[in-house]
């Protein structure tokens, strides 16, 4: 990257940036050197947490961005990167790599039982298999807490050893046990009195689902426990051979083989719960398209969407360019305070605003049954098509004052000799809103009506705080009749919680990029920004 | 004299039904108008101010004034969600201004190889929504969060680095439009006077430049306010949420007995933003204007 600025040479080298030496006063320099410090000492301890946690992808990035960082912020001839690195490496991390990544993800399986790699989902298939080995000792064991994290603490043969989930059994020094050889007191720990495993559900839960693992190797099992008091090896029957790519467990004899679409399958068809990622190449958009249970909904989805989006922009847009005309006379008294009046829902933020009308849709206690329609029993957030009035009716509320204010202000700069020289020729006040008002008014507000439409088109926050998709549809797809693209990708990918998709979530994500993709092409056109830049 | 007093009487008339068609319907409009948008506020207030934290005691509007429900405020994790929203916002609207006015700099005042491909890919980038790729967000950050955990999931420190990620392609374009307004003769000029380009930066252009930076910044802090999904994504935990994503969750359970906080709640946190916004019309109209949208 080479710098063209207009000053010569051998003036640039006289004035070197101060932050490049100690000439003058060299806090410049001083500065400089301290953040440079800051950001080397932050990403290489990145770089060392990565390696250590085998976390190859975020490795390589963070020593390339570090590496760059320091050739631009040392080097001479990088100056117009020293001012643009720190943003790039935010959007290139959580924007290009973000869209990029949706990209990989909608091409593979990925979502519950398919994450991660395969020998991930060997250890996962190990562990779900395990049962108890026969003729295992029991140990004595105590369920400890250091805040962050339960663990048990078992006593085996007299030496105390405490791990957690994803800390192996290791030995401890220094603990204290009772006389039925119970740890009570280990360093670093709490231990939980048994009477708190009694009293709290979700604390028991997680105490039986916890195990941990006796060593690394995930074969050699891992102690469970029932009662919380006593614990043991439990071990997994299934047994897992790299080289064929099959586990075999070795009580009933199948053989799980590795197929391409990521799971372990036997000869008669069945399969292992725990799967890995693979590529599925177009499956995911296929199924959005043929899968009936899915299909249906998503058409039916996408269709509202566009509605949606359309209905919206049309409605405020329309309401906010009739309020602008009729309150733009300058001989209306008090047409400031109007005004401020008027673009009030604007200034509120928009999430409360959507909570705050489907507390007043509430069927039963909200104030729009109760006061307008005199106490009726009206399901405004429950009935598929009122679901869709009311989404229309809250986001009308909260879009027309931004379509008034940018009328108005349009309004306001339209030339007013054309106006007169209409009016002189003898056009009607239809006529001149129609041929005159209206086509000079589009070109400044086209183009926002476009980025308007792309901005509801992907409108979560409305959707999901007024109805959250509701009502369902009928049927296992899980979404419902007020959904737009974005809140059923929402529901579909299960990052809430529920059976996870996120290779379908990712590719119905890819098709709303397209739309967009499309829409903002069009708003390109209209605006000629690209020129502005040439 | 009785023709006249005719005339008189028929001219009064029409002046008046003149005055109605072109003007006087006009208040009567406006009067249904304003009861549109201002109705729902009036209610939030009266909510807040009721006795009963319910939604069923709506009968009357003010029929009793209390403060119990801000007082009830106290008692929730409100008051770490504000100071949540504060920090998350103020974070990621500074972040973005000093990081999208240092490049609109660049772009706008240097000519280097890369500079028009650079703007044309900025322009690209961000017509794709960063929400949309909430999948590949929480899976990043699930990922980061094994190395640092003050990057991964329930950080708020990630959120703002998310929000940072989508801040430069919004705002440079904004922000290079009125860099390339100051004329460079005041840069040629600061040069021969011998100062550096760090403090032709900090001194000379970023004190004239203010206006953008405090639009750009006020745009940044409201979009990362109003912002539902990634929060709700990234933040898990109670004591880490945003009001957005704390107060959902007041109306999505029961809604029935949460009501008065949720009033008293959106009034505190509304006031401001009403308060900032219409004394910041002017500049944020202009904004709107040119290129960011709410609705």
């Amino acid at each position: 990257m080479t710098v063209e600025t207009g000053a010569p040479r051998q003036e640039r080298d006289l004035r070197e940036s101060h932050a490049r030496g100690w000439r003058g006063v060299g806090w410049g320099f001083v500065a400089k050197l301290l953040m440079m410090a800051l950001v080397n000492a932050l990403g290489l301890s990145i770089i060392f947490a990565a390696l250590n946690v085998e976390a190859w992808g975020i490795l390589v990035a963070s020593t390339a961005l570090l590496i760059a960082a320091d050739v631009i912020y040392f080097m001479r001839r990088t100056l117009p990167l020293k001012y643009i690195f720190p943003g790039l490496v935010f959007l290139l991390v959580f924007q290009v790599f973000v869209l990029g990544y949706t990209g990989y993800v909608a091409f593979t399986n990925y979502g519950t039982g398919h994450a991660g790699s395969m020998q991930q989902a060997v250890d996962a298939a190990l562990i779900q298999d395990e049962q108890r080995v026969e003729d295992s000792p029991t140990y004595p064991l105590a369920v400890v807490d250091n805040g962050d994290e339960i663990g048990f603490a078992i006593n085996a043969d007299g030496e105390v050893s405490v791990g957690t989930e994803t800390q192996p059994l290791e030995p401890v020094g220094g603990a204290v046990v009772d006389d039925a050889g119970t740890p009570v007191e280990v360093e670093g720990w709490e231990i939980v009195p048994r009477s708190a495993l009694f009293t709290d559900q979700d604390l028991q839960n997680q105490v039986v689902a916890l195990r941990v693992p006796v060593s690394d190797d995930a074969e050699s099992g891992s102690i469970r426990t029932r009662d919380g008091s006593s614990g043991a090896i439990y071990n997994s029957t299934l047994e897992w051979d790299p080289d064929a790519r099959t586990l075999t467990d070795t009580e009933t004899g199948t053989v799980y083989e590795a197929t391409d679409t990521g799971n372990f399958v036997a000869a008669d068809g069945s399969s292992l719960p725990a799967g890995w990622v693979v590529t599925v190449g177009f499956d995911n958009f296929v199924d959005a398209v043929t899968d009936t249970a899915l299909s249906g909904p998503l058409l039916k989805v996408t269709l509202w969407t566009f509605a949606f989006a359309i209905l919206t922009v049309l409605t405020s847009f329309g309401l906010g360019l009739l309020f602008a005309i009729i309150y733009n006379d300058p001989r209306i008294r008090a047409r400031r305070s109007l005004r401020t009046l008027f673009i009030l829902p604007y200034a509120f933020p928009a999430f409360m605003s959507a909570l705050l009308w489907r507390g007043m849709f509430n069927r039963e206690f909200g104030i729009i049954n109760d006061w307008f329609f005199f106490g009726a029993d009206i399901n405004w957030l429950g009935d598929p098509l009122l679901a869709k009035v009311v989404i229309l009716w809250v986001n009308l509320w909260l879009s027309y004052p931004y379509w008034f204010l940018v009328c108005t202000g349009a309004l306001q700069a339209l030339p007013s000799e054309t106006m007169e020289a209409a009016r002189i020729d003898g056009a009607g006040r239809w006529r001149q809103f129609r041929s005159i008002t209206l086509p000079l008014l589009m070109v400044s507000t086209a183009p926002l009506a476009i980025a308007s439409f792309a901005f509801n088109f992907n409108n979560f926050t409305i959707i999901y705080m007024l109805t959250e998709g509701g009502p369902p549809f009928p049927g296992t797809s899980g979404l419902g009749s007020s959904d737009i693209l974005i809140s059923a990708i929402y529901s579909i990918s299960g990052v809430d919680g529920g059976v996870a998709n996120y290779g379908l979530a990712s590719a119905l994500s890819i098709v709303v990029f397209i739309v967009v993709g499309i829409i903002s092409a069009i708003a390109f056109r209209q605006t000629r920004k690209l020129e502005e830049i040439q | 004299m009785s023709a006249q007093n005719a005339l008189a009487q028929r001219k009064a008339p029409t002046r008046r039904s003149r005055w109605w068609g072109e003007l006087g319907w006009k208040y009567p409009v406006a009067a249904v108008i304003i009861f549109y948008s201002v109705f729902p506020l009036v209610y939030v207030l009266s909510a807040a101010l009721s006795d009963s934290g319910t939604l069923s005691s709506g009968a009357a509007l003010f029929s009793d004034i209390s403060f119990a429900n801000f007082a009830a405020l106290g008692d929730t994790s409100y008051w770490s969600w504000v100071a949540n929203t504060l920090i998350v916002g103020g974070a990621s609207s500074f972040g973005a201004v000093i990081m999208g006015a240092a490049a609109a700099y660049a772009f706008s005042r240097f000519r280097f190889t890369g500079r028009r491909p650079g703007l044309t890919s900025l322009l690209i980038i961000q017509m794709f929504p960063q929400t949309v790729a909430f999948i590949a967000v929480f899976l990043l950050l699930t990922a980061l969060g094994n190395v640092a955990p003050a990057l991964g999931i329930n950080s708020k420190i990630a959120l703002i680095c998310v929000y940072l990620g989508g801040a430069l392609g919004a705002n440079t374009f904004l922000m290079y439009g009125f860099f390339n307004s100051i004329p460079v003769e005041i840069d040629e000029a600061a040069k021969i006077d011998g100062a550096t380009h760090s403090q032709i930066y900090w001194q000379l252009i970023m004190p004239l430049v203010t206006p953008i930076l405090a639009v750009v910044g006020l745009l940044a802090f409201i979009s990362a306010f109003g912002d539902f999904i990634l929060a709700r994504i990234v933040l898990v935990s109670e004591d880490q949420w945003t009001l957005a994503v704390g107060m959902y969750q007041w109306v999505s359970n029961q809604l029935t007995s949460n009501w008065g906080l949720f009033a008293a709640g959106a009034v505190i946190a509304a006031i401001p933003v009403l308060v900032l916004f219409l004394s910041l019309q002017r500049f944020i109209v202009g904004g709107l204007s040119s290129g960011s949208v709410k609705g």
